[in-house]
């Protein structure tokens, strides 16, 4: 992580380098790029948490300097989600890595599980920073620039707890009748949320197992090598064979070492993600459906109370707009985020069979030299005694 | 192939039956037709001289195996696996082969050939059967002796005994074993006739001298460690390799759910859908082609298994010679403590007690005449002693020239097998290598299509 100055290489990973210039609508001018690293443990007398460094460089007029470096904690990252999602109810907003730890997902919980997290909220930021619509975020960044008792004071200012709690009652509600009416392009959508969002989890599941399977053929194969040492040292004739086998296996076992650490690099975190992805999708058709379902009981309410005519329909014509805007600002994102995913499903994928490519090439190499030195010294000897062929 | 030495003299313990004649004959051993799985090796090739009982060059194989039923000893009813053992005799000059013999055989009986050869061959390292039931199983592979891939592996097993038994310059001359390949009926009752059972050593016989005995050959000691080592390292090393073929298994299976999902998924995509479809077919290309890969490992790992038995018949040799200079050992103590009796007695002198000396000092001296008796007695006695351990030692140093003899030839063959199979091992990890990047590279084309 190169932290000197402003420079423009500072992605997070190569890979979503290539994804961000692609799909940038202006790939030139990419102007704000943020890391997040250093997790720190702090502990106070009620809880133990962890804060992570984040570091945020950009040449935008808006902001006061083109350096900041905050603190924030997972908490701080939750808040920033939920004011996303207020501002912007039918768009897409990036997911956040789980609150506690899935069982299964990391070996180790403390180490593991920091890192795979601390990529994901890099990668959270980033989407947002890349989004047409959510990098001008307020909050966005304000997150990003102020110091912690800024932001504290600033958390405060939106609108209290009960109020929201008092909304998400009524939003279930209306929820419902909004998939009656819900349009055809959205049904599509919809459907295909809903596939796509089984499809992933299987296949995220499916490629924690292969990691797992892959760890455990490792551990059994830095047993199997040692074994054809200690046999070489009670022969005489076969001494070099056996010494050869070993080291095969030992090279060939740590190629699987540097496939499973492709794997949990490409492939897993990606995957995951889009896992994450599909439920906020659901959240985002639910939220859409919502507000369709406010103008439609309004207009159910004008048929049936002629006395608020007047007002009903100045409400209806405000929620109107809002239903179109909503719709449009979903379907635009939809398309954007579709575009995305193939992206990353496909250098996901790709990378990894390159990644599978490289592994059997390294052990055919291997294989291949042992069996070379082998045949060369048959030859040697057989060359020694008989001239008549094998 | 190995060439065996040819040595018509080196047979010191004769089979029970005078040979058949004298013939200049070839004996040639082939891997039977009907095996599913060739094995690339043949175990030895042997040039018989003389004492032989085959006509010309012959072929044995073990070509089928079939499920029987019958009823055992305790008259109940069993199940029991045949095997249709052929022999072919080879004309010279067209290279065609006429079958001469055909008869089934069941595992009890190979057994009891072989237990037979090592009552009677107690100087030859004996070529060990296929294990009786199936060990070193990893998760996919069935325990089970009924088991048709079990039954598979165990006919190229029994074949491979009957050809390296055919292939020893030594064992393949005896006549119980031309039996068991000709003579279907009686051929158990012949060999019980022998009364091998009764020759054989009591267990109890062979460990006490293996605990007493003081001057064994040093070669001998260092072989049985030898042994023990190589029975320990591979037992191990199968153990292990058991493991890792489970896990290489999953591996490559899990790969396979991919398929299914990417076709489902492919469904909904427009874009991305024939990349999805094209690269999950691949998926369960790699999925299932681990199937043949560890079936031919299995091979790989009889291969080796033969030798963690043949650990087994290295120590059966050791125990005979241990127990051969323990009783050489006994009789030169025996004769020792017989000749200062006679001396004794000659002298009049008691160094040693004995029951005669203090019955005497009880009930009073004996007669002159009584004591030359006793002293003519011992010195017959010694005479005798003296013979026979002229002939036990020259027995004992018999049994060691022939077998260190055989043990350098096993030895040969040992280490050119298990090369082999190692250098074999490495060939199926080169075709599994290959493999993978073939159908990684196919997916990667098709992902990079999407």
């Amino acid at each position: 992580m190169d932290m000197n100055s402003f420079s423009p290489m500072m992605p997070t990973s190569p890979l979503s380098m290539i994804n961000q210039v692609k799909f940038e609508d202006e790939p030139d001018l990419k102007d704000l790029f943020i890391t997040v690293d250093e997790p720190e443990s702090h502990v106070t007398t009620i809880e133990t948490f962890i804060t992570y460094r984040i570091i945020t460089k950009t040449s935008r007029g808006e902001f006061d300097s083109s350096e900041f470096e905050v603190r924030r904690r997972y908490q701080d990252f939750l808040w920033l989600k939920g004011k996303l999602e207020e501002a912007h109810p039918t768009l897409i907003i990036p997911p956040l890595p789980e609150k506690f730890i899935v069982k299964g997902m990391v070996e180790r919980f403390n180490d593991d599980f920091i890192e795979t997290r601390r990529k994901a909220l890099q990668k959270f930021l980033n989407r947002i920073a890349d989004h047409p619509t959510l990098t001008f975020n307020e909050d966005f960044k304000v997150f990003l620039t102020a110091q912690a008792w800024e932001l504290s004071s600033h958390k405060k200012q939106g609108p209290g707890l009960l109020s929201r709690m008092g909304q998400t009652v009524r939003a279930v509600a209306l929820s419902m009748r909004g998939v009656k009416s819900r349009p055809e392009e959205f049904m599509e959508m919809n459907n295909f949320i809903e596939i796509f969002s089984q499809k992933i989890n299987l296949i995220d599941k499916i490629s924690q197992r292969i990691y797992k399977e892959e760890r455990e053929y490792s551990d059994e194969m830095r047993e199997y090598g040692p074994i054809h040492l200690l046999w070489s040292a009670s022969e005489e004739d076969l001494a070099d064979t056996l010494k050869g086998v070993a080291s095969c296996i030992d090279k060939c076992c740590k190629a699987t070492e540097k496939r499973m650490s492709g794997l949990s690099e490409a492939l897993l975190p990606v995957v995951h993600e889009y896992v994450l992805y599909s439920e906020m999708l659901m959240g985002v058709m639910k939220r859409r459906d919502q507000i369709q379902a406010e103008l439609d009981s309004k207009v159910e309410a004008l048929m049936y109370k002629k006395a608020d005519a007047d007002l009903l329909t100045e409400e209806i014509g405000k929620l109107e707009d809002k239903v179109e805007c909503a719709n449009n600002a979903l379907k635009a994102d939809w398309e954007r985020w579709k575009h995305n995913m193939q992206n990353d499903i496909k250098s996901a994928f790709t990378e990894t069979a390159e990644e599978n490519i490289h592994y059997y090439e390294q052990c055919l190499a291997t294989w291949e030299s042992f069996l070379a030195s082998q045949t060369d010294l048959h030859m040697e000897e057989t060359s020694e005694d008989k001239p008549e062929a094998h | 192939m190995e060439q065996a030495p040819r040595d018509p003299e080196r047979q010191l313990q004769p089979a029970p039956l005078e040979p058949l004649g004298h013939l200049d004959a070839g004996l040639q051993s082939a891997v039977g037709e009907e095996a599913e799985v060739a094995r690339d090796e043949s175990p030895g090739e042997g040039t018989m001289t003389e004492n032989n009982f085959w006509l010309k060059k012959i072929e044995i194989s073990v070509s089928e195996a079939e499920k029987r039923t019958g009823r055992n000893a305790m008259n109940m009813q069993e199940t029991y696996t045949a095997y249709l053992i052929e022999t072919r005799s080879v004309e010279h000059t067209d290279g065609q082969s006429v079958l001469t013999d055909s008869l089934w055989r069941r595992y009890s009986e190979f057994e009891l050939l072989r237990n037979y050869l090592l009552v009677y061959y107690p100087h030859i390292v004996v070529p060990p059967l296929p294990e009786k039931r199936a060990e070193f199983v990893w998760h996919k592979l069935s325990a089970d002796n009924m088991d048709p891939d079990f039954v598979e592996r165990r006919r190229i097993g029994l074949e491979n005994f009957l050809l390296r038994v055919a292939s020893h310059p030594i064992l393949c001359r005896d006549k119980i074993f031309y039996l068991f390949l000709t003579q279907e009926g009686n051929w158990k009752e012949t060999v019980n006739e022998t009364g091998f059972q009764l020759k054989a050593d009591s267990r109890l016989k062979a460990l006490n001298a293996t605990f007493r005995v003081k001057n064994p050959d040093k070669r001998f000691t260092e072989l049985k460690h030898y042994s023990d080592e190589l029975q320990s390292v591979i037992s191990h090393l199968l153990r292990v390799r058991a493991r890792v073929a489970d896990r290489l298994y999953g591996v490559y299976k899990v790969h396979g759910n991919y398929g299914r999902v990417f076709s489902e998924w492919s469904a909904i995509e427009k874009e991305m859908g024939d990349g999805l479809q094209s690269a999950g077919h691949h998926m369960d290309v790699y999925a299932s082609s681990i199937d043949d890969i560890l079936e031919d490992e299995e091979h790989y790992a009889d291969q080796l298994k033969e030798y963690l038995f043949y650990a087994e018949a290295l120590r059966a040799v050791c125990r005979k010679h241990e127990l051969m200079q323990y009783d050489l050992e006994m009789a030169a103590q025996d004769l020792a403590s017989k000749k200062q009796q006679c001396e004794e007695l000659a002298t009049g002198t008691v160094r040693m007690f004995s029951l005669k000396g203090m019955t005497t000092k009880l009930f009073g001296q004996e007669t002159p005449e009584q004591r030359e008796a006793r002293v003519k007695v011992l010195e017959e006695q010694i005479n005798e002693g003296e013979q026979q351990l002229k002939s036990k030692n020259l027995e004992g140093r018999e049994f060691v020239k022939n077998a260190w003899a055989d043990i350098e030839r096993f030895k040969e063959q040992k280490n050119h097998d298990l090369k082999e199979a190692l250098i074999s091992y490495a060939v199926m990890q080169i075709s599994m290598c290959k493999k993978g990047i073939q159908v990684w590279t196919n997916a990667k084309e098709c992902f990079s299509k999407m």
